[in-house]
């Protein structure tokens, strides 16, 4: 093909330059906390051992994301964007590289229960009501019930879910499911929101209503919000930054600046130059990954 | 006249024909010598009586307890008839009643061995179902939770509760009759033997019931080992712990029976059973099986309401 791939890869140097000016390990004091990377990743990668030989899910990975920041992971599946997510999260183990989150291991993060994540289904457990199912990590942290009901009464109006607290998972329709799961995650006021491809299940109309009250909750809360996705215009509207990965190794071919679109976005935003060229980006960085192996 | 319009017409006639029939055939003229007439009479009943019941369940009514009403009433007047038929059969060709006791001699003496039919109940059912029966299935579950927490034990555990529950109940009970002697222990150890394992085996399959993404929450909660199992897995596992409850429920009742065979005291429903056929009191024999018949599905009946109630959730259950 033509010569895109050094143009994405001279994109990359520039925006890794970019982002490299705050240090990690820095955050002995509780001051100088607040301006280290929430996530910090370097040289990450990750190895499986497949019955046909190994398989390289995340190859020598680098990155950083700045507290307050809505980045987007988007990418062919097999390129790594969910195994990046729950290595982040504890739910994997990588073979190698380094990784912090809020200046500490992802195991420790965990312990301290610093995030919330959010699934590709809602997983809310079909024998708790809605209201349970919120106040569920809640139970589990052992927080006094008068508090218990007053954080899950909040989380369910914050996603539009009043009215429903009594209701059943099952009794709910699909986009209603996932709200409820957001507002879980949301009920013990983590300072990163982990979302692996939750609206990937729901049709297009839902999505869309659902990516703008994400963006108003985003808006609202200031959280640092790790959003996993395979659709373009979903990530190019919703992300202050895009990580376009590639497979086979799962790597990082492009890192992309979109947060001169501003915080507050509506959907008609999609129809505009800026968004276009930035999708355009996305689209050519998508490209160029997988040229490698045609 | 439309079907349902003739099955209101048609059932209480049908009802009062039955009665008729019944009187019919206790009159001395009748009683086992009943003619080609009666026996027509008795077929044109069943006709009829298949064409109200068929044009009764059709019925579906506004109001919700009387459309409730309707669909019990199906079933149960098709039971009724089948008694029915039973009774006018024996009695009407004089069957005897060695062979088959007609349902009113079985009634008549359930009626009249009430107090040695409570014995029976409370010897074998309260006492050595029952008490096994807790035993059994709460070891199991104990037991399934160990081998969960202990993988070499599921590995060692489940082809040796495989191994016990394949013994046939005819070899264990003599062998637990010598070990805890005649009274209801030794049944109650039968009914532990073959209530464990459905247990085991159905509490360590729902264990493992609960699905990937609800495990991966509870572990990004940093949620231990027994809050996960209190609050996922175990609510995950109900279908298959009461699965389990069901099927020993009626297992029990049979295990219990069986072993009274095998040497007991002079009470108990398998005791009663087995020298009651020798005495040729099939009448008694069959006031037992009635007595078991009820017993059982009662038991049964119960258990799956409480699961109905524990399990709501389940897609089975959801309305």
């Amino acid at each position: 093909m033509k010569p895109k791939g050094e143009t994405v890869l001279k994109r990359v140097t520039e925006d890794f330059m970019g982002d490299s000016g705050a240090q990690p390990g820095l955050s002995a004091e509780p001051g100088l906390a607040s301006r280290a990377p929430v996530v910090d990743i370097q040289g990450l990668s990750l190895t499986y051992e497949a019955a046909d030989g190994p398989v390289y899910a995340l190859s020598n990975v680098d990155l950083q994301i700045e507290e307050g920041e809505f980045v987007s992971f988007i990418g062919p599946s097999g390129c790594g964007k969910t195994t990046l997510l729950r290595v982040i999260a504890d739910l994997e183990q990588p073979n190698g590289g380094h990784i912090h989150v809020n200046g500490v291991s992802p195991s420790e993060a965990r312990v301290r229960r610093d995030y919330g994540f959010i699934f590709q289904a809602p997983a809310l457990y079909p024998w708790r009501t809605i209201q349970k199912n919120v106040e569920l990590p809640l139970e589990i942290f052992g927080i006094p019930k008068a508090e218990r009901n007053e954080r899950s009464r909040r989380q369910l109006e914050l996603v539009n879910l009043k009215g429903f607290e009594k209701k059943f998972p099952w009794q709910l329709s699909g986009g209603m499911q996932q709200r409820a799961s957001i507002a879980r995650a949301l009920s013990f006021d983590p300072k990163l929101l982990l979302m692996d491809e939750p609206f990937g299940a729901l049709d297009e109309i839902v999505r869309d209503h659902l990516n703008e009250q994400l963006l108003k909750l985003w808006d609202k809360t200031r959280k640092t919000v790790l959003f996993v996705t395979h659709s373009i215009p979903e990530a190019v509207f919703l992300s202050s930054k895009i990580v376009v990965m590639s497979p086979r190794p799962g790597r990082i071919i492009d890192v992309i600046d979109a947060s001169h679109l501003g915080r507050e976005r509506k959907l008609e935003i999609r129809e505009t130059p800026e968004f276009l060229k930035i999708a355009h980006r996305v689209r050519e960085g998508l490209r160029a990954g997988h040229s490698y192996d045609d | 006249m439309n079907a349902s319009s003739r099955a209101i017409v048609l059932t209480p006639l049908v009802f009062l024909g039955c009665l008729y029939a019944l009187n019919l055939v206790h009159s001395p003229a009748v009683t086992g010598q009943a003619g080609l007439g009666f026996w027509c009479f008795i077929a044109f009943l069943w006709l009829a009586s298949i064409v109200a019941l068929s044009g009764l369940s059709h019925l579906s009514p506004k109001s919700a307890t009387l459309r409730r009403l309707v669909g019990l009433s199906v079933p149960v007047l098709f039971g009724a008839f089948l008694f029915f038929l039973w009774e006018v059969i024996v009695v009407g060709a004089g069957v005897p009643s060695v062979l088959m006791p007609a349902p009113s001699a079985i009634g008549s003496r359930f009626a009249a061995s009430l107090p040695v039919l409570r014995d029976d109940f409370v010897q074998t059912f309260v006492k050595s179902v029952l008490s096994g029966y807790v035993i059994g299935c709460l070891s199991g579950f104990v037991v399934a939770i160990i081998a969960d927490r202990v993988p070499f034990l599921r590995r060692g555990l489940l082809p040796l509760g495989n191994f016990v529950a394949a013994l046939p109940v005819i070899g264990i009970a003599p062998i637990m009759v010598m070990w805890f002697g005649f009274d209801w222990p030794s049944k109650a150890a039968v009914v532990v033997v073959m209530t464990f394992f459905p247990m085991l085996v159905n509490t360590v399959t729902g264990l493992s019931a609960a699905g990937r993404l609800e495990r991966d929450l509870m572990h990004s909660y940093a949620a231990g080992y027994w809050t996960t199992l209190v609050k996922l897995r175990l609510p995950a596992a109900l279908p298959f712990i009461f699965n389990a409850l069901k099927i020993n429920s009626t297992l029990a009742l049979i295990g219990a029976i069986v072993a009274e065979f095998f040497g007991t005291p002079i009470v108990g429903m398998g005791f009663r059973i087995s020298i009651e056929v020798a005495r040729m009191s099939l009448d008694m024999v069959w006031a037992e099986i009635a007595l078991a018949a009820i017993a059982g599905s009662i038991f049964y009946g119960f258990v799956a309401l409480v699961e109905r109630g524990a399990t709501f959730w389940h897609p089975s259950y959801r309305t």
